[in-house]
């Protein structure tokens, strides 16, 4: 095998996590069972709102098999679970940051929200005694709607938040804004819902923590996506224990797409209840609880305008949104609807003035906060619908309004903060429309008609901030954290590398991708290459995985290092072959002297580093272990073009999917097989969203109607065509490996597509406007409706 | 789920007289029982399992009418060669029930036994005029399903068998709940010697009928047992 076999990047290597998680031999929390465990149930609020008058535990603390149980009122000394992300408000005031307790204290604000958590030797056990429980409930008045919670008269979730309005903040000059409007040829205006939505990862939250007495230190294994984040919060600001005697272990975690970046409840009162009793406690969330107790997605209420001159050009945007923030803030709930969405609202395009006011708002509700695409997903909804209308009102073609109004000079700075480094949006659109065959839509469509059916085409031209975050900028905007990552290259005396890596994997397989990375530049072989992550003991502190950072922030903090190894592995071999450190050159895994045949491979280098006896020791340390903090200096911007077609049956509203098409710009492409994963994955939840998916709660009583998969709708893979997926590269202009991030553009781009197709097919029926999810029963009221 | 006895039933005999000792449930496919246990929803405190019987097994014809043992599943009636030439509307019906996994457990008897609202069975059962055998007597289809989740059987009574007059013609369609893929609406239609039966499995209104129609109602949230 020549060295050149050794760089794999750009190729399909198959993943090495699939042979245990196809064999059943991952280890997830739930697979973690120390000695004497117990188990923990948690009781819940059966009541969107409430007073509790009294907790009466007596009957259940002499349960068989109840070890403790425990209420707000126990937990003294510990504090609420913070917010991470600050957001000033328009009025210059912070926003409003009630306490969000572990455990109800004196007022349940949603239904899901905990009141107690049973403690026993077994889960039924716990589950039992937590029947006998009995809380004496006022019931209060709920609200569940955003724009409801801000009205006058509306229930009051928090003391501290009048009007339940978290914050009023907003972006962009207004009075540009309003002049363009004012000189418009041409305003489409848009009322828009973004549908809340559940995460449903496929493995539920759990959380095993163990208390040692022998040096008062914790053990938590959860599933996390950030272990670091999650040990910094739980530790410093709410349990008030050092770090150093809190390990945090992230093992095998079954998807996460944002709802297991918080620091939740559970997991924090396991904790502490761990050292109280003295052994360990396990707890895994049933689905139900799932659905009332993880982090919920989107929810937002938007009326959007959009101002173009006589050839639809875009002169201006303005936006305004009410976003829910559910009962409690979580950790990143504040920046969602703001930093991650306002910024955004350029898009793909040139339109010189933007103005966005956003309220967030408390509903009686699960708290709300990132869910895959986080921001982005919400403002190319906003974006992509007012261009489909735009085109549609104007009679301009859809590719036709766009090009008129791409970005083609990078950098590019856009009126909403951000800095798009390169991009290169024709090609993506383009190519999207040749995939597609957008030529022969108008005779399918004729055809269609011909059947009885509706057909419809549409384009999401989206745009994404990821690879998160310059740490100062992320500060400027109110970030409490850096958001930076951390690689560690150790090499080993027999020349095999382990990498401990922040990021955290699960799912992205960056198992493989670092491994090719890291492989591909020592020029050693992937199966010499060890990731680690997920563990506070083993790893540097790293913020963990989300916001499609991993390999550009991730991947780049490792390639810091091995500049690192690189350099000294050159002295090193500057020394066995007696040349001077500026001749020496390090290619396909072995350094030579620069004009000769003379080199050592990397193996002998690494040996050479840990038995030195021929070695500069005046000079040099031992070793080769070097790690980097990588600070990105900039975002990166993911973008491309996504074309959906449909079929609607005006009989029974029911759309198909017939097509989907997407081309999308990630930069370098490390392994193009988990890249089409992440794009499928991404579309199937995009496509979920705009097509089945919707959260509800009951506006009266504030419960969750959608409380299991007999009422939410999951996408199957019947639901989905077989999509055509394909990129172009523009590399990233400011990391080493020009990688731009690719795990949330399908959530992003495909609601906007899909959507823009059901209009196009439905606006033969005369229908204008429909929100998400597109469910038969809305499509045939929409048409039905349409007839009167 | 609460803790319960489990008893494994030899023949129907064992299986009648374990059921009124015991005071539980007979089981089968468990498709809608276990969930409903996991949930906490169901408490039995004792399951008689039903799985072991042959004689609840197979699907034969009798003269006109197709037999299906009370024990077969979805699968095996979807995939029977005799209720495909016979009865294809059922083999359909089958067929689109669940998912392959649901199919490969759940049984005819458990399913028409529950009478799940926004089952497909109990259609079928009402379309085709067939008639329900158990281990004390025969019930006609139109005396059989007495309101959401009830029948006519008696406790400790178990069915045996369904026994399906063949139609001239007969259909089944049906549009499922996005999320659950249970029949929103599902109508069997049949032409019978005795005439046209329809018969309507759904989700609004319940309405009598006077044609043979059969609509139910099904409660479409979740409601967490009560607490104080």
């Amino acid at each position: 095998m020549g060295a050149n076999d050794l760089n794999t990047i750009g190729q399909s290597v198959r993943r090495k996590e699939d042979a245990r998680f196809l064999m059943g031999a991952g280890q997830f929390t739930d697979d973690v069972n120390p000695p004497h465990h117990t188990h923990a149930f948690f009781v819940r609020s059966p009541h969107a709102h409430a007073k509790i008058r009294k907790i009466d535990t007596t009957k259940a603390k002499t349960a068989p098999g109840v070890l403790a149980i425990y209420t707000g009122a126990d937990l003294t000394g510990v504090n609420g679970l913070p917010c991470g992300w600050l957001i000033t408000g328009t009025d210059g005031q912070p926003m409003k940051e009630p306490p969000h307790p572990v455990l109800a204290q004196g007022k349940v604000r949603y239904v899901g929200d905990g009141v107690a958590v049973v403690i026993a030797e077994t889960p039924d056990q716990a589950k039992d005694a937590a029947e006998l429980i009995e809380v004496d409930y006022e019931v209060l008045p709920a609200v569940v709607n955003p724009v409801d919670a801000l009205k006058r008269g509306a229930p009051q979730l928090h003391e501290g938040a009048p009007g339940n309005k978290c914050y009023t903040w907003a972006l962009g000059d207004k009075a540009a804004v309003d002049a363009a409007f004012a000189k418009a040829a041409h305003v489409t205006k848009l009322d828009i819902v973004n549908n809340r939505l559940i995460p449903n990862a496929i493995e539920p939250r759990a959380a095993v923590a163990s208390y040692s007495r022998a040096d008062d230190s914790y053990t938590l294994y959860v599933t996390s996506q950030n272990p670091h984040v999650e040990r910094l919060l739980m530790t410093a600001f709410v349990l008030g224990l050092p770090e150093t005697k809190v390990r945090v272990i992230a093992p095998d975690v079954g998807g996460g797409f944002g709802s297991k970046i918080y620091l939740y409840p559970e997991e924090t009162a396991l904790v502490w209840a761990s050292k109280r009793i003295n052994r360990p406690i396990k707890w895994t969330a049933e689905r139900s609880e799932s659905f009332l107790a993880d982090a919920h997605g989107r929810d937002h209420v938007t009326h959007a305008e959009l101002a173009l001159d006589k050839e639809g050009k875009f002169l201006a945007m303005r936006v305004h949104t009410t976003a829910a923030m559910g009962a409690y803030l979580s950790t990143f709930a504040s920046c969602i609807p703001t930093i991650l969405y306002a910024t955004l609202l350029a898009g793909q395009y040139t339109t010189p003035a933007i103005y966005c006011e956003v309220t967030a708002v408390f509903t009686n509700t699960a708290p709300v906060d990132a869910y895959r695409g986080a921001g982005r997903p919400e403002a190319t909804y906003v974006v992509e619908r007012l261009v489909h209308a735009a085109g549609a009102e104007m009679r301009i073609a859809q590719d036709e309004i766009r090009r008129r109004n791409f970005i083609r000079t990078f950098p590019y700075q856009t009126p909403v903060a951000l800095l798009y480094d390169t991009g290169g949006y024709d090609a993506c659109l383009d190519e999207a429309m040749r995939i597609a065959d957008v030529k022969g839509f108008a005779a399918r469509k004729a055809d269609a008609s011909k059947r009885g059916k509706l057909r419809g085409l549409g384009y999401a031209s989206y745009i994404e901030a990821c690879g998160i975050a310059p740490s100062n900028v992320a500060g400027a905007l109110g970030a409490r954290a850096g958001l930076y990552e951390a690689g560690e290259v150790r090499v080993n005396p027999t020349g095999g590398v382990t990498v401990f890596t922040g990021s955290h994997s699960h799912g992205q397989g960056h198992e493989t991708t670092f491994s090719q990375v890291v492989a591909s530049r020592l020029g050693i072989p992937i199966e010499n290459v060890e990731i680690v992550h997920g563990d506070t003991g083993r790893i540097p502190f790293g913020m963990g995985t989300y916001g499609s950072r991993s390999l550009a922030v991730g991947g780049t903090a490792i390639m810091k290092a091995l500049d690192k190894i690189v350099a000294k592995g050159k002295k090193i071999a500057a020394h066995l072959l007696e040349a001077a450190e500026a001749d020496i050159e390090f290619k396909d895994g072995k350094f030579t002297v620069a004009g000769t045949d003379r080199s050592k491979a990397f193996g002998e280098i690494a040996l050479a580093a840990y038995v030195p006896h021929n070695y500069p020791l005046d000079k040099l340390e031992p070793g080769l272990d070097e790690t980097a903090f990588y600070d990105p200096t900039n975002f990166t911007f993911p973008a491309g073009t996504h074309i959906c077609e449909v079929e609607v049956d005006p009989e029974t509203g029911v759309v198909k999917i017939v097509n989907f098409s997407a081309c999308d710009d990630f930069g370098n492409i490390i392994n193009p097989m988990i890249v089409e994963g992440q794009v499928h994955g991404g579309l199937a939840q995009g496509i979920g969203q705009a097509l089945l998916e919707q959260c509800v709660y009951d506006r009266e009583s504030g419960q969750l109607l959608t409380g299991s998969y007999m009422d939410y709708a999951m996408p199957r893979a019947d639901d989905l065509p077989s999509f055509k997926v394909t990129t172009k590269v523009t590399p990233c202009t400011h990391n080493p490996l020009g990688a731009k991030g690719c795990g949330e553009a399908g959530a992003i781009g495909a609601p906007a597509a899909l959507m823009n197709a059901v209009h196009d097919a439905l606006s033969a029926a005369g229908v204008k406007y429909l929100d998400m999810p597109a469910t038969p029963h809305r499509v045939w009221e929409a048409i039905q409706s349409a007839k009167h | 789920m609460y803790a319960f006895q489990y008893q494994r039933a030899k023949t129907i005999a064992d299986a009648a007289s374990s059921l009124a000792k015991s005071g539980g449930k007979a089981l089968a496919g468990g498709q809608s029982l276990v969930g409903a246990m996991k949930l906490r929803l169901a408490n039995p405190g004792a399951l008689v399992d039903l799985s072991g019987i042959a004689e609840l097994k197979g699907i034969k014809k009798e003269g006109d009418a197709v037999v299906i043992g009370a024990l077969t599943t979805h699968a095996e009636v979807a995939s029977s060669t005799l209720v495909k030439q016979a009865i294809p509307a059922l083999a359909a019906l089958a067929e689109s029930i669940g998912d392959r996994q649901v199919r490969n457990r759940g049984t005819i008897g458990g399913s028409i036994a529950h009478n799940d609202p926004a089952a497909d069975y109990p259609a079928a059962v009402l379309g085709l005029g067939a008639t329900v055998h158990t281990n004390k007597r025969k019930i006609a289809a139109d005396d059989f399903f007495k309101g959401m989740y009830e029948t006519a059987l008696a406790a400790d009574e178990i069915i045996t068998a369904v026994s399906f007059p063949v139609p001239k013609k007969a259909a089944y369609v049906k549009f499922p709940q996005p999320a659950s893929r249970f029949a929103l609406v599902g109508v069997l239609v049949a032409q019978t010697g005795g005439g046209v039966r329809v018969a309507v499995t759904a989700r609004l209104r319940t309405c009598t009928a006077r044609r043979r129609w059969r609509t139910r109602w099904r409660r479409t949230s979740l409601r967490r047992p009560r607490r104080r």
